[in-house]
């Protein structure tokens, strides 16, 4: 019953920060919602028992990549005259329509299914050290191949960005 | 729980599509991206859980590594276009147009 309240809760804190990603005018106030969105979801997946995972959210999602995000914002510092007049056009209304309808779509097919009960587990579902052992353990391989990934994004990154010698980019 | 669990994924995820599609600011779309893996990731730990099997939260970690590399790149691409077009409306940046 408790859980259920807490479920409630973070679900309509995430539902209306991601409202808020998509209808800000400015996307300084965009990645501010996006931030208190994945604070919800971590909540969820906490409540899901992936205690890890939801660390992992907070660290990594709201921590660094949000703080790229918004490092990048304020680099460019955008006048409003750069960040354009918000045009609505057919393409636009035709595409945001199909994405809901889908969506209705896909939540029509899902409502009245039976599930099987979720299976109780114990403390160690979802800790650090039973996902550790999985992920290098049986999952060692793709682990290695995501650091290169990586290590592959960062390089790309760097050489996007410099500036070479004498002028030009 | 499972079953709320997927409905709040499918609604996130279709927000995520929606501001992808109706937003020009191609920082907006970048965070628009970043909803919808998330939406993705709420989907893998419920499925996980209602199997009681912890592989879904391998599959949250590596989407997370694929996010943050999708971010910076990304963005490097953001600040290399405003640099040489002072432009970060999609709009706008239409090169590749014939």
């Amino acid at each position: 019953m408790i859980l259920a309240i807490f479920f409630y809760v973070f679900a309509a804190t995430a539902v209306v920060f991601a409202v808020g990603v998509i209808a800000s005018r400015s996307p300084l106030y965009s990645a501010l919602n996006l931030i208190g969105c994945l604070f919800a979801v971590a909540a969820l997946f906490a409540l899901q028992s992936a205690q890890l995972m939801a660390v992992f959210q907070v660290l990594v999602y709201a921590g660094a990549i949000m703080v790229m995000i918004l490092f990048v914002i304020m680099l460019l510092n955008l006048t409003p005259r750069e960040l354009g007049r918000a045009k609505v056009n057919v393409p636009k209304i035709a595409g945001a329509y199909c994405m809901v309808a889908a969506a209705v779509l896909l939540v029509v097919r899902l409502v009245g299914r039976s599930w099987l009960p979720v299976p109780a587990v114990d403390d160690r579902f979802g800790s650090i050290e039973s996902v550790g052992e999985l992920l290098y353990r049986t999952y060692l391989l793709p682990f290695e191949m995501v650091s290169l990934l990586l290590l592959g994004a960062i390089i790309g990154a760097v050489l996007l960005t410099r500036k070479l010698e004498g002028g030009g980019s | 729980m499972t079953h709320e669990t997927l409905i709040l994924s499918i609604v996130l995820f279709a927000i995520g599509a929606v501001g992808f599609v109706i937003r020009r600011n191609a920082i907006v779309v970048l965070m628009s991206v970043e909803l919808m893996l998330n939406a993705c990731n709420l989907a893998f730990v419920a499925f996980s859980r209602q199997l009681g099997d912890m592989t879904g939260h391998v599959y949250v970690f590596m989407v997370m590594t694929v996010a943050a590399a999708e971010a910076a790149v990304g963005l490097a691409i953001v600040v290399l276009i405003f640099r040489t077009r002072r432009a970060v409306n999609l709009d706008e940046i239409n090169l590749l147009k014939g």
